[in-house]
């Protein structure tokens, strides 16, 4: 096993046990923080995977802007020292089952799938490449979506000042 | 890099799938909720990543996807936690069970 194979599973292994207990931990905060840890495992992957803009990218949206507001959230919203509620033995159960068999299904399905390369060379991920493809208006450019997102992000920063505007006690 | 095979990633991105899948169904409060909608999307954003880099490494196709996933995602999350405390601001409470009226 080589150097490069170790560093992968070591990086799932934080990927995994950091997402487990965000979704298990039982304080708020606590669990914020493993999830933060967990998106910068992800963003280690896409180093290994040689995907630097990529990983760049997750950095500073998931885990400069995301991890931030949630952050900022449940401050603003909850006693973060307080334990959230256990969750109802049943509904464990059940979620733990469903979950247990949604994953033996599909990693059934990879297995049973032999994946073959389709193209041949090498990728050229690098800043320049993307920038280009991004706003070229050819065939394969991205220049109408990229758009698109532009109007959408607008939207949705119009659309939440609008939603958490303080309304004055008398108009409501 | 070509000593791990593609499933073990996969392998990776859908025990994430599912251990976010597993807090969707057991959390009831709104943030851990979309705490755990965001590990699904990433473990999507995964799949797209190994995709193009094992299977069509000639192209660039599914880095473009996984950007635009993520922008979507901050835009998704910025709304949800719009909603989040305009609901607090109503209800003084965050539980997804207390949350029944569509008007106030």
């Amino acid at each position: 096993m080589s150097a490069s194979a170790v560093v992968f599973y070591i990086l799932s292994f934080f990927i995994l046990a950091a997402g487990l207990l965000a979704v298990a931990s039982r304080k708020i905060f606590r669990s914020a923080i493993w999830l933060l840890f967990s998106l910068t495992g992800i963003a280690g992957l896409y180093f290994w995977l040689q995907m630097e803009f990529i990983a760049a990218v997750q950095i500073v949206v998931y885990v400069g802007g995301i991890v931030v507001l949630i952050i900022f959230s449940i401050f603003l919203t909850q006693q973060s020292g307080k334990d959230l509620p256990a969750p109802v033995r049943s509904r464990a159960i059940f979620s733990v089952l469903a979950a247990g068999a949604g994953f033996m299904l599909t990693w059934l399905m990879i297995r049973r799938y032999g994946f073959h390369p389709v193209g041949q060379g090498t990728i050229d991920a690098s800043v320049g490449n993307i920038g280009a493809q991004m706003l070229s208006t050819s065939e394969h450019g991205y220049v109408l979506p990229f758009e698109v997102i532009s109007i959408l992000l607008l939207a949705a920063m119009i659309g939440c000042i609008v939603i958490a505007i303080k309304t004055k006690p008398e108009d409501k | 890099m070509n000593q791990v095979p593609l499933s073990h990633i996969l392998f990776v991105s859908t025990a994430l799938f599912f251990i976010g899948m597993y807090g969707l169904f057991t959390r009831r409060n709104m943030i851990t909720m979309l705490m755990s909608v965001e590990l699904i999307l990433n473990s999507v954003n995964i799949n797209f990543i190994a995709f193009n880099k094992y299977l069509y490494p000639e192209k660039l196709e599914g880095v473009f996807f996984s950007l635009f996933i993520i922008a979507i995602a901050a835009a998704e999350a910025a709304v949800a936690i719009a909603i989040i405390i305009n609901l607090y601001r109503n209800l003084r409470s965050i539980d997804v069970e207390d949350a029944n009226e569509m008007k106030f």
